[in-house]
């Protein structure tokens, strides 16, 4: 008898029909209407957005929509082809000038995804005889971009520098002309902390290594013009290629990699992701180069940074677990047990509060958060409702009351 | 200095010991996720104390062909033999 392809899914399809239906399953929801870039209508209800990356609140920018409805207008749809053949407009040119200013630096590629950027880039680079060596926290573009390649993979243990050294010692040792690829990211995702880059730059280069860095997460958040946890530690003159999206802070999608190495246009001619897929449409393009150019003239970041740190110290201060410290945008509540995790994202949407549910293995230590990602857009108000909220619910669940009691019972 | 496979497979074990979550006997054919119940993460997390406790490097790409307590003992002794 033959196998059926999908059986080996059956485990994962068990746990998703365990789920609650209907407006409480985390998995199937979706926006009816979108009012702005911390409001949305779900499931009938105005509903606070307090899990999109949206940063710094682009999604709705008058001069970003102004230049994307011209560029839809004066260009049409789509350009229904890859850079290499006709999917090259001017535009696309102008998107990595305005990349190379913000960056300052020589060379930049455009993407059509942020994933795409890391899955390129990285399968590329590192070849047969090359090493990649990861942070183990890495986000999952990264370690595609390993699994699509053919370099030698190496892990070293999240953040840590004295374990990237052992593995670069050895890596050495065995193969002293090696090429080497480490690739760190800025601000890592879940938990929003950075990247120790001084020490982890010095290290790699005391052996010799190339150094990517990808900012996703912190592009237009970090750093003095909004370039990243680089420029905020100081260090961008050690990055060898900065890997970055236009999905979240700049506010649509796409990707981008810049480096000042002399060769690096080569990446044109042999990134297969870069290559076989149609360019970023027109509209999309005008309004990423528009947002560059706000990003790195409007100072956003501390108001993003102040309301990450009123979200994070409340829900401190109310009693939760909490796996961030609100010094990044992120914060997030720690819950034991997964379908106490899955009933409290059920009973905030029902609140009006989208937040993100994140499980293991997209979380490190396998822990099940409840994820918010702030956006400068959102206002105090908004912030202590979203507070009010969790406190309702923390609370119904026993959670708060749990913490509450083990304290009086040590007293 | 070479080490001998069983010398390889003694520390391996012990290595595992906070990984066998239910005490048991662990064999050359012990299969990590079927009798050890790990996840590919907690393998991952193994692979990268057996790194530092034999001083080598286990690249990533060999994770799909170790499936067995065996077969690991017999990639970290070709490891220590290059």
């Amino acid at each position: 008898m033959t196998l059926d392809l999908f059986e080996k899914f059956d485990p994962i399809l068990n746990d998703y029909n365990s789920l609650p239906e209907g407006a409480e399953n985390p998995f199937t929801v979706s926006m009816e209407k979108v009012l702005s870039p911390t409001t949305a209508i779900i499931n009938g209800r105005e509903t606070i957005l307090a899990g999109t990356n949206n940063y710094m609140g682009m999604t709705f920018n008058a001069e970003c929509m102004a230049a994307a409805q011209k560029a839809l207008t004066d260009f049409g749809t789509g350009t229904t082809g890859s850079r290499v053949l006709n999917g090259t407009y001017n535009s696309h040119k102008q998107l990595e000038e305005t990349l190379k200013e913000f960056y300052d630096c020589q060379h930049a590629i455009v993407f059509s995804t942020g994933y795409q950027a890391n899955l390129g880039v990285i399968s590329t680079l590192a070849g047969p005889k090359d090493y990649v060596v990861i942070d183990t926290d890495s986000h999952a573009s990264i370690y595609d971009g390993c699994a699509m390649g053919n370099a030698t993979v190496v892990r070293f243990k999240h953040n840590d520098p004295d374990n990237l050294d052992k593995r670069l010692n050895r890596i050495r040792r065995d193969d002293p002309e090696a090429g080497i690829l480490v690739v760190l990211e800025g601000v890592y995702s879940m938990l929003g902390d950075q990247a120790p880059l001084k020490e982890l730059t010095r290290i790699s280069k005391n052996h010799n290594a190339y150094v990517l860095v990808d900012e996703a997460h912190s592009i237009g958040v970090f750093g003095e013009t909004g370039r990243g946890v680089a420029q905020e530690q100081d260090v961008e003159d050690q990055i060898d290629f900065i890997i970055g999206t236009f999905s979240k802070s700049v506010g649509t999608i796409g990707g981008y990699c810049v480096s000042n190495h002399p060769k690096f246009e080569a990446l044109r001619l042999v990134c297969r992701p870069y290559i076989f897929t149609a360019s970023l449409p027109p509209s999309v393009v005008a309004s990423a180069t528009k947002a560059l150019e706000l990003i790195a003239s409007t100072n956003l970041r501390s108001k993003l940074l102040d309301n990450s740190m009123r979200l994070n110290k409340g829900l401190c201060d109310v009693g939760f677990n909490m796996g961030t410290t609100g010094e990044s945008p992120i914060a997030a509540i720690v819950i034991d047990d997964q379908n106490t995790a899955i009933a409290f994202w059920g009973e905030m949407i029902k609140e009006g509060v989208y937040v993100n549910l994140a499980l293991p293995p997209a979380t490190p230590n396998r822990m099940n958060l409840m994820r918010c990602s702030l956006s400068a857009a959102h206002s105090f108000a908004q912030i202590d409702f979203m507070l009010e909220k969790f406190t309702l619910v923390g609370k119904r669940l026993g959670i708060l009351q749990d913490k509450v009691a083990r304290i009086q019972n040590l007293a | 200095m070479t080490q001998n496979v069983d010398e390889i497979f003694e520390r391996i074990c012990t290595l595992l010991k906070p990984f066998n979550k239910k005490d048991i006997a662990i064999g050359k054919d012990t299969a990590f996720s079927i009798d050890l119940e790990l996840d590919s993460l907690t393998v991952m997390d193994m692979l990268s104390e057996i790194e530092d406790e034999f001083d080598i490097t286990i690249p990533l790409n060999m994770l799909p062909d170790l499936e067995t307590v065996g077969q690991f003992t017999d990639a970290v002794h070709k490891l220590l033999s290059e």
